[in-house]
């Protein structure tokens, strides 16, 4: 049961990574926008967000949620030796909710609306990077490691060993610049879908191909520097017997993504992106299977009690119930194509 | 600034903005969907201004009590891992019910900001309706989670950790009811005069003013049950208190000793070394009255428990008399306004009345702030009561005033440009006065 309730866990931040990675990668291309339609861009971005950006960041609400419910030492365990990034990506939510809701719905004056616009934009960069730390300092076993000793030694080590080093080192940041290029890939990827005249398209087609090329480079860099910094992940994802078919797995549908980029399948680019990025996850969560934390807390050694998870199973149950219809219903409301085409009245 | 305070105060500054948003993420989407079922009824388009107009603010109010509670979520840990890992099983499920709540919520705040031209008028209103149910039901949630800190049930303790755990249990503790309610109640009330305060002030200018007028009969209309009958539940709760934590309830009142019939007192400040309250107007008999409903009952004093078991009684004391002090203006000024009301009097025409609501805009909030200081300074020193020390759960992280810091300043920020665009809000409302042509379009019916 406890297996079960862990892979609910992934299957939320699957939808969270997809969902809420592509409106932060729509604050990234807010940050890059270029060219004779910059302003286009940057409105195309707002409208693809606005009504749905708050939904999709609850799924962050239910991971954690779910973490502390049904594992809550993994939940105090990472909150401990995370304490860092974990208060920097907070600043980083913040500040990109608060400026995005500044910036649709305050005052409509050109000044203000540049201003929060940056700020939207920077959050939106930082956000993901630091997310992307934080999971790849899982990955590591650096935090487990910290952990560990962090009963006996604590007093003794210093403040940079045990609340920094765990969590900041090359493979941490290739791996958080992994995340942001996977974000952007998939926003910019959604938003030739979304775009409604063929520049638009063609500027987003082109910053999903170099936001692909930027994922193959960061994900490369990322396995290399596992081989020294991760040696249980590397281990992990070339020697299980899962590993290879699973990376040729990922590997086609990176291709088909951006073979469809290429020829413009819109369509199918998206469908291939959304396969790419949850395969990439899913590997991550099979490389350190069973553990959520390696080395310390495995599924079977950190879960709640059985009545808690029966319990959380019932509610998730039930709460499917309601969160789906009405999931689906904002989504054919603001997305499907049949959407968009009657003009949308702009909100003053 | 040691550690366990600077974790403190920086869960008190999170706790203490978040709640400001939180309570109006809960009334204002009613009042919005007052104002637009109002319109859809008589075709006042100043009721669809002001539909349009709550429906932003909520938007702006939403999202900054979206991201700070997210952010409080993760302090849950980042600051009390201790807690969290004794308590993340029994009262996660109050909280993963809130996470489906705030699901709702979210999504049909978007299909409803976006959706006024997409859906029928029927389904617009239902989807602010969702808006409205879901935030209550967000709040009922995390204040059962809260109230499960007050009195907790559902578990057994064996060498300080919790078996036989029972979720269920938990969210039935006996504080759950009082709290909920109150807390509620105040929502409602405090968001209600909050917007009838800053119309009423505008009336005092310009009483003919017909957008102002309709907001204000709007607002009161939230405001004014929640506020007459806030006093019962404060009842409900001061019974629970008594009974189930009887140390807070001697902070709250300055009870240095255990007495039958212990006198109510009003105002006044504890002196905790000489161990009494001084300058305090009492009552003989009011607090066992009120506690107990009898006059002789026996009310435990602080000196029933150790001096290390001890609250910070004067702050627990003073936030007690603000709370109940402007809870009380509140209530009185609801019945004046139901007996005007009643009366068919003019209420924006009669200024003493606007002036006793516009005086009345920032204390249901300044309520709120002092109740639930009441509640969790009032808890101290234990972050569960009776079974776990706030010092246990604090972090081991070292240097814990530099996230206090970063988060105060973030939030004074975030607070400062709210305030700012709310008034910027406010200042570009109507100016159509009452009588003009466009403030009485002719009904769609």
């Amino acid at each position: 049961m406890a297996t079960a309730v862990a892979l609910i866990a992934l299957v939320a931040l699957n939808a969270y990574v997809l969902l809420a990675g592509a409106d932060f990668g729509g604050g990234v291309w807010d940050f890059f926008a270029t060219g004779p339609r910059r302003a286009e861009q940057r409105v195309l971005i707002a409208e693809a967000i606005g009504p749905i950006w708050e939904a999709n960041h609850v799924w962050l609400i239910l991971v954690v949620v779910l973490l502390f419910t049904c594992f809550p030492a993994v939940f105090s365990g990472l909150a401990i030796a995370l304490h860092i990034p974990l208060t920097l990506m907070l600043v980083g939510i913040v500040l990109r909710g608060s400026a995005f809701a500044f910036r649709s719905y305050g005052s409509s004056d050109d000044a203000p609306q540049r201003r929060w616009g940056r700020v939207f934009a920077i959050a939106s960069v930082l956000t993901p990077l630091v997310l992307g730390i934080c999971i790849g300092a899982i990955a590591s076993g650096r935090v487990g490691d910290m952990l560990d000793r962090l009963p006996q030694r604590g007093a003794t080590e210093s403040f940079v060993s045990l609340y920094v080093t765990p969590w900041l080192s090359p493979f941490t940041v290739a791996v958080g610049a992994l995340a942001l290029a996977l974000f952007a890939f998939l926003a910019a990827t959604y938003l030739t879908v979304e775009a409604e005249n063929a520049e638009l398209r063609e500027d987003f087609r082109r910053r999903a191909l170099w936001a692909a090329a930027a994922v193959f480079v960061t994900a490369f860099l990322a396995l290399i520097l596992a081989w020294s910094h991760a040696p249980r992940m590397s281990a992990g994802l070339i020697a299980s017997q899962w590993a290879l078919p699973l990376h040729i797995l990922t590997g086609i549908v990176a291709i088909v993504a951006i073979v469809a980029l290429w020829v413009r399948r819109w369509h199918l680019a998206r469908v291939a992106a959304v396969a790419q990025v949850s395969l990439i996850l899913w590997g991550w969560a099979a490389a350190q299977a069973p553990y959520l934390v390696p080395p310390t807390f495995s599924v079977g050694n950190s879960a709640a009690p059985r009545s808690t998870l029966q319990l959380f199973l019932v509610v998730l149950a039930l709460g499917a119930l309601v969160l789906f219809p009405s999931l689906t219903y904002l989504f054919r409301l603001f997305k499907s194509d049949r959407a968009r085409e009657p003009a949308p009245e702009r909100s003053e | 600034m040691g550690d366990l305070l600077a974790a403190r105060s920086q869960m008190a500054v999170s706790l203490g903005f978040h709640i400001l948003f939180a309570v109006v993420g809960i009334a204002m989407p009613m009042l919005m969907v007052i104002a637009e079922v109002r319109w859809r009824r008589t075709g006042d388009a100043m009721y669809l201004e002001l539909a349009k107009r709550w429906a932003k603010g909520t938007a702006i109010l939403f999202a900054v009590g979206a991201v700070s509670g997210t952010v409080l979520s993760f302090e849950l840990g980042l600051l009390w891992p201790g807690f969290m890992r004794f308590a993340g099983a029994i009262i996660g499920m109050p909280f993963s019910l809130e996470g489906f709540a705030f699901f709702a919520e979210a999504i049909f705040l978007g299909v409803y900001l976006y959706g006024w031209t997409r859906i029928s008028p029927r389904a617009h209103i239902a989807a602010g309706m969702v808006v409205a149910l879901s935030g209550a039901a967000s709040a009922l949630f995390v204040v059962i989670a809260n109230a499960w800190m007050n009195s907790p049930t559902g578990f057994q303790l064996q060498n300080g950790s919790p078996i036989g755990v029972d979720p269920i249990a938990a969210m039935l503790t006996p504080a759950a009811f009082p709290e909920v309610l109150h807390m509620l109640l105040a929502a409602y009330a405090a968001t209600g005069f909050a917007v009838a305060g800053i119309h009423g002030f505008l009336l005092l200018r310009d009483s003919r003013n017909a957008f102002h007028r309709r907001a204000l009969v709007v607002a009161l209309i939230v405001g004014v049950p929640a506020a007459i009958l806030q006093p019962v539940s404060g009842d409900i709760s001061a019974r629970y208190v008594a009974r189930w934590q009887p140390t807070k309830l001697a902070s709250m009142e300055g009870q240095f000793h255990t007495e039958a019939g212990a006198p109510l007192r009003i105002g006044g400040f504890p002196d905790v070394n000489a161990q009494r309250t001084r300058w305090a107007v009492e009552i003989p008999g009011g607090l066992s009255l009120l506690a107990f409903h009898d006059p002789h009952a026996v009310v435990r004093g602080l000196d029933a428990v150790p001096r290390r078991d001890w609250p910070p009684v004067p702050v627990v004391h003073v936030a007690f008399q603000v709370m109940v002090g402007l809870g009380t203006y509140l209530a009185l000024l609801g019945i004046w306004i139901v007996i005007a009301a009643w009366r068919r009097r003019d209420l924006a025409a009669d200024r003493w009345l606007m002036r006793a609501v516009a005086l009345a805009s920032p204390m249901g909030f300044v309520c709120i702030e002092a109740g639930w200081t009441v509640t969790e300074v009032g808890r101290q020193p234990w972050v569960i009561y009776g079974v776990m020390r706030t010092a246990d759960a604090v972090t081991p992280m070292p240097g814990l005033i530099v996230p206090f810091l970063v988060i105060s300043a973030l939030y004074c920020f975030l607070g400062v440009i709210v305030a700012w665009l709310l008034y910027d809000l406010v200042m570009r409302s109507p100016v159509t006065r009452e009588g003009d042509a466009a403030a009485t379009a002719p009904a769609a019916a």
